[in-house]
């Protein structure tokens, strides 16, 4: 199994994050990893993209160049992604922002709202660990289960106590593919 | 019992590595893409006592370096490629005065002070003795994470060993990705070989001062001194020299690539594979002494060569004068695709340049083996 992921967003949706998180609870699952984060020099609001490699084997090249999947958090995004994923990948759409939709045909285009969903949970910064989750059940390549014990040995102590939220948050983002599927 | 998987960025992982290998002192000055790599020495080399300063430019970090190993101690610096020409002085310095001492490039794309994409631009430079007078020093180039660390581990041993700077040459995507590294552990410092050559403490000794120089005024000395070192060459290059081959015996057509170029290529070969193409990869690790042997023992075995590189072509003259005269005598051809600036080649169009010689090889099978080497 062999599972690239091509990430794209503005900073501050914690793209940079969620392609980090990804990589830990896969290496954790016992996969090779890999992830290469670019971005502006903006603090906020420049082009933040990741490229992920999660395998069960050896990884080649760590450049994402026609991804199995592909994340798109804004709308300036979705071009980008539109134009290198590879035929029958799996795109998913953040749809509280992103409001077109991929003229390509032969795409799984998944529209998640991850904004509304982190909203509900209560804070619209967990997002990105709505898209997480929703990553995790389109592509079943990290299956993120035992995330609290794994959340806990990434992020340092004093942050342990916005773990539920965040899983939650990606709880949430697993049901709403879950029930994409299954309707 | 080995230690956990740790996620980490090349620029950390180097790092680490370094602190376990025993670097006493650590001197930087900050240049993206390396600047986790200084920082992370910031953070940590005060914290178990050892010696880190942020040098007020890169040639005093390099100056620093030659005078804390002259000194006896395992010293490092860092920096990407403008701020390695920069150390080229101290590192012409350091070699001709037999000065043992590790300097990481993180490289990225120029010439002048060019962009902060990965790049592999400096090979010539790391390669030739980039600074004035007749020497090398070892380079070895990472593909990984678990590389860039255990490659600087051992750089410090290797350093001692043969008396010279030993560079890591890792381009800026190396330092830049995270990946999963299993660390080494710590050495013991009781373990270190004997420097009865360094300068200083001489405290209760009865020794002669030592002088770490290398200035020698008289020609016929100094000849002696740089063929001396010139015969230690030799012997680096009989036992150090480093490679990976993959599927190099199937193969007609052989990818040689180093660092990140070497992982794409490695992608390429993969992808080719499922189209029941055989492609092989070699991968320099060791880039001086450059692993020629093993080339021209492909070369004679018929094989023909692609090399990829973040470059304009560089390596691809060693790749050159490696094969050269070994196919019947007649030059093997040797290939180029690269992409510079910063640019990394993809996968696909590595693949695509890999199909495109195979196609013209076969539609030549009949015909004489073209004499010249094509760019």
């Amino acid at each position: 199994m062999t599972e690239r992921t091509f990430m794209a967003g503005f900073g501050g949706q914690g793209i940079i994050s969620l392609g980090m998180l990804w990589v830990y609870c896969a290496m954790k699952e016992g996969l090779e990893v890999t992830f290469f984060p670019f971005y502006g020099a903006e603090k906020r609001g420049g082009i933040a993209r990741a490229s992920v490699v999660v395998s069960s084997a050896e990884i080649a090249s760590p450049l994402v160049t026609s991804p199995d999947s592909s994340i798109v958090m804004n709308e300036d995004s979705l071009p980008i992604c539109e134009g290198v994923a590879r035929t029958g990948s799996v795109m998913l759409i953040n749809s509280s922002l992103v409001k077109s939709r991929p003229s390509r045909k032969d795409l799984c285009v998944v529209e998640v709202p991850c904004v509304e969903l982190a909203e509900e949970i209560g804070d619209a910064k967990i997002a990105n660990m709505v898209m997480m989750g929703a990553l995790s059940a389109a592509t079943g390549a990290v299956m993120l289960d035992h995330l609290e014990s794994v959340l806990k040995s990434f992020f340092p102590e004093t942050k342990h106590k916005f773990i539920p939220l965040n899983v939650r948050a990606i709880e949430a983002g697993q049901m709403a593919v879950a029930q994409k599927v299954s309707a | 019992m080995a230690e956990e998987k740790r996620l980490m960025k090349g620029n950390e992982a180097i790092g680490e590595a370094a602190i376990r290998a025993g670097c006493d002192a650590y001197f930087g000055y900050p240049i993206t893409p390396q600047n986790e790599l200084t920082a992370y020495m910031a953070r940590y080399m005060l914290d178990s006592g050892r010696v880190f300063i942020q040098a007020e430019s890169e040639i005093a970090a390099m100056s620093m370096v030659y005078g804390a190993a002259a000194a006896g101690g395992r010293a490092m610096t860092s920096s990407s490629s403008p701020g390695v020409s920069l150390k080229q002085e101290g590192i012409s310095y350091a070699c001709g005065a037999d000065i043992p001492c590790v300097v990481v490039n993180v490289a990225r794309a120029g010439p002048g002070l060019g962009g902060i994409s990965p790049a592999q631009g400096d090979y010539f430079q790391s390669t030739r003795g980039g600074g004035h007078g007749d020497y090398y020093h070892i380079v070895l180039a990472p593909k990984s994470v678990q590389e860039a660390a255990d490659l600087t581990y051992e750089a410090f041993g290797l350093a001692e060993k043969w008396r010279m700077p030993v560079m890591i040459l890792a381009d800026g995507l190396i330092g830049q990705m995270m990946e999963g590294v299993v660390l080494p552990a710590a050495v013991d410092p009781g373990a270190r070989p004997d420097r009865p050559w360094c300068a200083g403490g001489r405290a209760g000794l009865a020794r002669e001062a030592n002088h770490v120089s290398s200035c020698i005024l008289d020609p016929a000395g100094l000849e002696a001194s740089v063929r001396a070192r010139f015969e230690r060459y030799e012997r680096i290059a009989a036992e150090r020299t480093r490679f990976e081959a993959v599927n190099v015996e199937k193969a007609d057509l052989i990818l040689v690539a180093y660092g990140t170029a070497a992982r794409v290529c490695l992608g390429a070969i993969q992808a080719a594979a499922k189209e029941g193409l055989e492609l092989g990869l070699f991968r320099p690790i060791s880039l001086w002494p450059f692993p020629k042997d093993e080339l021209a023992r492909l070369a004679k075995a018929g094989k023909r060569f692609l090399t990829v590189e973040m470059s304009m072509g560089q390596m691809v003259e060693d790749v050159r004068l490696a094969v050269n005269g070994t196919v019947g005598g007649a030059v093997a051809a040797v290939d180029f695709f690269g992409r510079c600036g910063g640019v990394i080649p993809s996968e696909e169009e590595v693949l695509a340049e890999a199909k495109r010689i195979v196609d013209a090889m076969n539609a030549s099978t009949a015909e004489p083996r073209s004499g010249s080497a094509r760019r």
